[in-house]
């Protein structure tokens, strides 16, 4: 099991903050195809994924990471702090 | 080196006050503040800033510790607010202590350009007209090409 977080608009479109889910996704990117195939939410969070960015276990990476012995992926868009 | 990350309002003065008060390692403070701006139209009505609590303070982290292993710095101190906030609400500040001036500035805006695209903050702007999630700006994630 992996906890997936969302934030932003992408929270807001697949209408959870996160959740629990069972996958064989080997990296990001699969687990992206993985949610996007789910339903009309998912696609429209996943449809663009260069309007997305992303973090395994509250690191930045690319969407090539890999998701072995990783706890917590999350999606966001791109962040606007400061 | 001091990260803080609230959904409280913090006084400008005081933190300035206390972070350059005394010091003698380090003869220039530098300190940028972040205000919520007002809409071309000036109807925000409020600010929302959502973060992602197990990573921003570790985040910020990251980024300041390279800020110190490339410019000479005595002390640093970064502040970020999450939640609402109003036009001319504080939203930030960072100030760094350095024995000189190029230094003190440098970094601050090095750590002002990696906070904006890196830290993961994201704001939302309400209006009459409704809520709108502010775009990152393509000459924001540009500016970090100058480091």
């Amino acid at each position: 099991m992996i906890d997936v977080v969302y934030f932003a608009w992408v929270r807001e479109r697949i209408g959870l903050p996160k959740e629990q889910i069972e996958t064989s996704a080997a990296t990001v990117a699969e687990l992206v195809a993985e949610l996007k195939a789910r339903d009309d939410r998912y696609a429209a969070a996943f449809g663009d994924v260069a309007a997305l960015r992303c973090a395994v276990d509250q690191e930045l990476c690319d969407f090539d990471a890999s998701l072995t012995g990783v706890r917590e992926v999350a999606f966001f868009p791109p962040m606007t702090g400061g | 080196m001091v990260v803080i990350v609230q959904e409280c309002a913090f006084e400008l003065g005081a933190e300035i006050e206390a972070f350059a008060k005394g010091r003698t390692d380090a003869g220039a403070v530098v300190n940028f503040t972040g205000i919520v701006r007002d809409t071309p139209d000036n109807d925000l009505d409020r600010m929302e800033i959502e973060h992602y609590p197990a990573m921003t303070a570790r985040a910020i982290e990251g980024i300041e510790a390279k800020a110190i292993e490339r410019w000479s710095l005595k002390a640093s101190l970064i502040i970020h607010r999450y939640g609402v906030m109003k036009p001319g609400d504080m939203i930030m500040m960072v100030a760094t202590a350095s024995p000189h001036r190029v230094d003190a500035f440098e970094a601050a805006m090095y750590l002002m350009d990696y906070l904006k695209s890196r830290a993961p903050f994201w704001k939302k702007e309400y209006t009459k007209d409704g809520a709108v999630w502010v775009d990152a700006k393509d000459e924001d994630e540009d500016a970090l090409g100058k480091w």
